[in-house]
């Protein structure tokens, strides 16, 4: 450090110096129209060689007792040009921000469909929708082959040869009349299977496809899907049947919706019903007299859903399960219908037919 | 089953409710309502008439009489009428002005033919009796005129039709409904059939059941000087009709009203045609029979007959024989009533496509205690309305049986239900369904044990196995009416049903540990929405198809995909086979979608297909079903079936994506066909091996083969084909040009085990370029192989960015441009160990496929 000083060296240090060079840098500053004007009046201002960075510099060069005084001075400057240099930075920044990114507009409603959609059937995300509301239960999904040895779809099932309601079935053969193998009519054999190759109890849910050979029209398919159920443990009875249908009435179709039994006969169970579902739109007004009338139950009230009763113990008999220590029951339904009335499809036509106009709508769940 | 609400009620005191307040008891108790018909309620201001007086008048192309005719009014009325089968005197029905007849025709006064016609004189059919009717409906003479007809004749009705379960026989008839009826209401019953049938004096005719095992119960009777030409009365008719059944004559009116009324199917034989005495018996070889229906029927083994000396004269319970029919002239008349085997009449009946009201009933079970009454009642009827002599005595032909007894404990109901019923409740119910119940065990001997000729066969020890045992038994003989009522079920369900279904409460059962979906069955779903998610929309078609199929496809002789299952009956002759290939439905759901406008088409479906083993036998055994079968037996229906993996298929045609603002689209292309398999390899977590292939219905320069490793070998396992399909097979079908398609088998994919997470390296990656030529024969995959096996651990990626043919790479070459990325887990990569990586990787990719490093 230098004890000896000369005045000229130190003339930028001169308050008049200082007040006129911070003035500049403002003016500068402020006469700046762009970002990068106000580069230029940055490094002009306060860059290296701007007359505050050069004063500073000399500060060194002042008497000891005049340092102070003049720091003072140049911090004071430093600190009004370096505000200023913020505020118009975040001035211009807005302003460009403001001007550029509006000018980069675009029409954000163009389509931009380039990829192609696809779809899950809905008899596919149904079956799957209706067997997760029973594995939510603690069933399991049980699967069986699609042609089916008749032992399997209507002997075990205590359907004789020549019962009646054998002749309902409408049957695929299959090479031969006696060939002992058919197309099966129902899931049904999916049962007998279940309980051959599973430890008791036994609780399985089995979707599949089921063929009759019935003429394809609205309400017809030769080809269509059932969901079967069965549960085989100690001690269960019809009041437990009753429950899990409720509780599955529920889990499809909504709180309060439950479900009404009617006799009926099925070789495979014994009781037996029907089961109707109340009407999950009208819950059941339009049954009655005066009130407005319902598309979805025909103003019925219930809609007719499925079959179901207590396992016959013939059935379990054919499995060998002792009648005696386990009982148990089955239901099952049709999956086509369940999604003309849940999902007001008309035609069962459009679900075999494969148009994608109806099956895109349905996407990956029903 | 037709039930007209006048003819239940006169076995049934029903309350004063309406037809659907009686459809829905019913309903509630098995007999499910399909429908109500109302008759006659519409019609008013119709009142008998007797014709005074009748002029002809002339001058029309039809004839037209005017007609004055008292109705029970101060003056008689003036009527035009153009029927002609009445004369003066005539009582007749007649619609005054104001009338409405059914279909809410109204009859007004008007002027006709030039004469005023104040009313209508009517026929059955305007009254809604008959379908159609050749003229006016004459009443007896000494009707009261003025009397309302609607009343008078009982033209209100309903008719409930209702859905009979095939175990429910007995409600094939007024007497069954009406039984059931009664008992929803809690009203008395009268039994039609409990009337005093004389059954004393000799035989009618001489007759013998020859098969037990056919025929257990054979009644005769017969009558004389019936009159050919009475006619069936108009309730007769009227009920017939209502209850859907057509008025063919008296004696045959009459069988068919003892039936509807009873249940018991009657068949009546003209006497004189008759030569001999009657056998029940099955039939011989070579036996024929003209039915009724002129049909000559070649008789099976199995069949059930009636004949006499002349031979067959009747298809058991099914149809009559034509000679021995009567007809419009036959005045002596024999009654056959009888009871067969509900199997064999069933079988019969399927083996010539025979389906009568007869053969319905007797397959679902026929009161085996009716014959007696019934044909009584239709001796009765032949008597007052046909004037016919009852012939003393009675031909009863008979095979004893023992009655079904079945054993429970008085709770058993409740234990089935859920429910507690009363004990008196349990032994009420079913006493009004017709049962005798005992107080404890039945002797064992008679226990269970099945009717022989016509019910289920329950044999002892199956029997023993269904029994139920428990404290305080009560012993149940089942009424003669309801042969379906064999096991303690069956009387379970009869309490439950009646003390009613709505009792039963909701209660959700424990529930047990499941272990959720399976790897199968999760695979499957991921595979559907991960090529939904790709783009492709699923289809489920049916899965059959035809040789035309094979032939389209272009498969040669021996392609396994050939030896497909045929169907007896198909939907259709075109396509009597199950899929042995997803494709064929796929690529005809593509064409339609094309059809119907959509240009731009990706579709999948996962599903079985069919596979037929050659050396499997041709029949699956039949097991018994009276105990578990062994697992030789289940394994002998197992082999006979066809091996049935599941399978995933797409097909596409068009832009994959599509074209629009932005610029063009990509047309779908077989490396999207190819890529359908890998998005499905993906899914199932397994990697996919691809390779050239030339395979049927593929383009032979565009099919790729799809494998995946075999975990224990290593081998590679085919498991299908992606690619363009073969021209052809694109004319064949009429598909866009260039479709492709894309089918494995999932069932072949299963993942090795848990995905086993990498270790990531945070350390900067080193890339490196490369350039390789080689021959344009080359598979790429085997170059990439190459270069990843050469590179080693270091290697964390490779993409191929540029293939190339030209002038630079010279002729039969191609250019394949890849970027190696580098990165080791444990230190930054200096450049001598990246370029030595990439050295080693050429050098392998030189040594396999002849790759040279271009600019070297």
């Amino acid at each position: 450090m230098s004890n000896t000083y000369d005045p000229v060296e130190v003339t930028p240090l001169h308050a008049d110096e200082v007040a006129r060079a911070q003035a500049d840098a403002l003016a500068a500053i402020a006469a700046a129209r762009d970002l990068d004007d106000l580069k230029q009046a940055r490094l002009t201002h306060v860059g290296d060689r701007s007359p505050i960075a050069l004063a500073n510099r000399e500060i060194g060069a002042l008497p000891p007792a005049a340092r102070a005084e003049a720091g003072k001075r140049i911090g004071t400057a430093r600190k009004a040009i370096g505000e200023a240099l913020a505020a118009r930075q975040a001035e211009l920044e807005a302003e460009r921000d403001a001007r550029v990114l509006i000018e980069e507009t675009v029409d954000v409603t163009l389509p931009w469909d380039r990829a192609p959609r696809g779809a899950r059937h809905p008899l596919t995300t149904l079956q799957e929708r209706i067997a997760d509301a029973f594995v939510a239960m603690g069933y399991e999904v049980a699967e069986g082959p699609e042609l089916e040895g008749e032992w399997f779809n209507f002997d075990a099932l205590n359907i004789a040869p020549d019962h009646p309601a054998r002749s309902d079935h409408d049957t695929f053969f299959v090479e031969s009349v006696d060939s002992g193998k058919v197309l099966r009519t129902q899931t049904s054999p999916v049962q007998i299977r279940a309980l051959l190759s599973r430890p008791l109890p036994v609780y399985v849910v089995s979707p599949g496809k089921t063929f009759r050979t019935d003429e394809l029209d609205a309400t017809h398919t030769p080809v269509f899907h059932q969901v079967e159920g069965l549960a085989i443990d100690k001690g269960l009875t019809m009041a437990h049947l009753k429950g899990t249908l409720d509780r599955f009435a529920e889990v499809m179709f909504g709180a309060g919706i439950t479900t009404r039994f009617r006799p009926h006969y099925f070789p495979f169970t014994e009781p037996s019903a029907e089961l109707d579902l109340r009407c999950f739109v009208c819950r059941g007004s339009s049954a009655v007299p005066g009130n407005p009338p319902c598309r979805t139950c025909k103003s019925e009230g219930w809609i007719e859903w499925g079959g179901c009763g207590m396992v016959n113990p013939r059935v379990l008999l054919a499995c060998g399960v002792d009648p005696a220590v386990y009982s148990g029951f089955a239901f099952g339904m049709g999956v086509e219908r369940t999604l003309m009335f849940r999902h007001n499809a008309e035609d069962m036509r459009d679900m075999v037919e494969g148009d994608i106009r109806f099956t895109l709508p349905f996407g990956m769940e029903v | 089953m037709k039930v007209p609400l006048s003819w239940l009620r006169e076995y049934v005191d029903l309350p004063a409710v309406t037809a659907q307040e009686v459809a829905d008891r019913l309903t509630a108790a098995g007999l499910k309502l399909e429908a109500i018909h109302s008759h006659g309620h519409e019609i008013k201001n119709v009142v008998v008439g007797r014709v005074l007086e009748i002029e002809e008048l002339a001058g029309f192309k039809k004839p037209i009489r005017h007609c004055k005719v008292e109705v029970g009014e101060a003056t008689p009325r003036e009527i035009v009428c153009g029927a002609t089968n009445f004369s003066e005197g005539a009582v007749v029905p007649v619609a005054l002005p104001g009338a409405v007849l059914p279909g809410g025709f109204e009859i007004g006064s008007r002027k006709t033919y030039g004469r005023l016609s104040d009313g209508m004189i009517c026929s059955e059919a305007e009254l809604g009796i008959a379908e159609s009717s050749p003229g006016i409906l004459l009443l007896p003479r000494d009707t009261p005129i003025g009397a309302d007809v609607v009343e008078l004749l009982g033209l209100r009705d309903d008719v409930l039709e209702l859905e009979v379960a095939t175990d429910r026989g007995y409600a094939l008839s007024i007497r069954g409904v009406a039984r059931e009826a009664a008992i929803a209401f809690g009203v008395p019953f009268r039994d039609p059939a409990a009337s005093e049938a004389e059954s004393g004096g000799g035989e009618s005719w001489p007759a013998a059941i020859a098969d037990p095992t056919a025929c257990d119960r054979f009644v005769l009777r017969s009558v004389t000087g019936f009159d050919p030409d009475a006619e069936s009365p108009l309730w007769m008719r009227m009920r017939l009709a209502r209850a859907g059944m057509r008025s063919v004559s008296l004696a045959v009116d009459i069988t068919n009203y003892v039936m509807l009324e009873l249940g018991q199917p009657l068949h009546a034989f003209d006497r004189s045609r008759l030569s001999g005495p009657i056998v029940v018996r099955r039939a011989r070889p070579g036996e024929t029979l003209e039915t009724l229906d002129h049909v000559v029927r070649t008789l099976h083994d199995e069949d059930i007959l009636i004949t006499d000396d002349s031979g067959p004269i009747s298809m058991a319970g099914t149809m009559g024989g034509l000679h021995t029919e009567i007809s419009e002239t036959s005045i002596d008349i024999v009654i056959e009533a009888a009871h067969f085997s509900a199997t064999g009449i069933a079988r019969e009946s399927r083996r010539h496509n025979l389906v009568s009201e007869a053969s319905k009933r007797f397959e679902r079970g026929v009161d085996r205690e009716l014959p007696l009454a019934a044909s009584w009642r239709a001796v009765q009827l032949l008597v007052e309305l046909g004037g016919a002599v009852a012939d003393p005595g009675v031909t009863h032909a008979q095979v004893d049986v023992s009655p079904v007894r079945i054993t429970i404990p008085a709770d058993h109901p409740s234990r089935v239900a859920g429910v507690t019923y009363e004990r008196e409740s349990v032994i009420r119910r079913l006493e009004q369904i017709g049962c005798v119940v005992t107080e404890g065990a039945a002797p064992a001997a008679s226990a269970g044990h099945g009717v022989a000729a016509t019910g289920v066969l329950a044999s002892g020890d199956l029997a023993d196995r269904l029994a139920v045992h428990g404290d305080d038994l009560i012993t149940v003989t089942p009424p003669t009416w309801r042969p379906d009522l064999t096991d303690p079920n069956d009387l379970a369900e009869e309490v439950v049903r009646l003390e009613g279904y709505d009792r039963i409460p909701s209660v959700l059962p424990p529930a047990p540990a499941g272990g959720g979906l399976t790897e199968a069955q999760r695979l499957r779903r991921r595979v559907g929405r991960a090529l939904a998610q790709a783009g492709y929309v699923e289809v489920l078609a049916y899965p059959f198809m035809g040789p035309r199929d094979l032939d389209n496809l272009l498969l040669p002789e021996q392609d396994a995909r050939r030896r497909a299952t045929r169907l007896v009956n198909p939907l259709s002759e075109d396509e009597p086979y199950m899929r042995t290939t997803l494709l064929p439905g796929l690529l005809k759901t593509l064409v339609r979608n094309v059809g119907r406008g959509f240009s731009d088409v990706a579709l999948f479906e996962s599903g079985l297909v069919y596979r037929p083993e050659p050396q499997a036998p041709a029949t699956a055994p039949v097991l018994p079903v009276d105990r578990r079968p062994t697992q030789e037996e289940l394994a002998a229906i197992e082999t006979a079936l066809p091996r049935q993996p599941l399978r995933v298929a797409v097909v596409l045609a068009g832009e994959f994506e599509r074209s629009g603002w932005w610029g063009e689209g990509r047309q779908a292309s077989w490396a999207d066909a190819v890529e359908a398999a890998r998005t499905v390899a993906r899914a199932a977590g397994v990697e996919l091996g691809v390779r050239a292939d030339q395979h049927e219905p593929w383009h032979p320069g565009r099919c790729a083969a799809l494998t995946v490793t075999d975990a224990e070998t290593g081998e590679p396992v085919p498991v299908g084909h992606a690619g363009e399909l073969h021209p052809r097979v694109v004319e064949a079908y009429g598909l866009p040009p260039r479709t492709c398609a894309m089918e494995l088998e999932l069932s072949l994919l299963s993942p090795d085990g848990p995905v086993q997470a990498p270790a990531v390296s945070a350390y900067p990656v080193a890339t490196q370029d490369v350039a390789l030529t080689v021959a344009v024969s080359t598979p790429v995959a085997e170059v990439e192989a190459a270069l990843r096996a050469g590179a080693g651990e270091l290697l964390e990626s490779i993409r191929l960015f540029d293939v190339y043919t030209g002038p630079q790479v010279g002729e039969g070459n191609k250019s394949l441009a890849y970027t190696l990325r580098f990165r080791a887990l444990d230190r930054t990569l200096t450049v001598e160990e990246t370029t030595a990586a990439r050295d080693a990787a050429v050098a392998l990719a030189a040594e396999r496929t002849g790759a040279q490093l271009r600019g070297a």
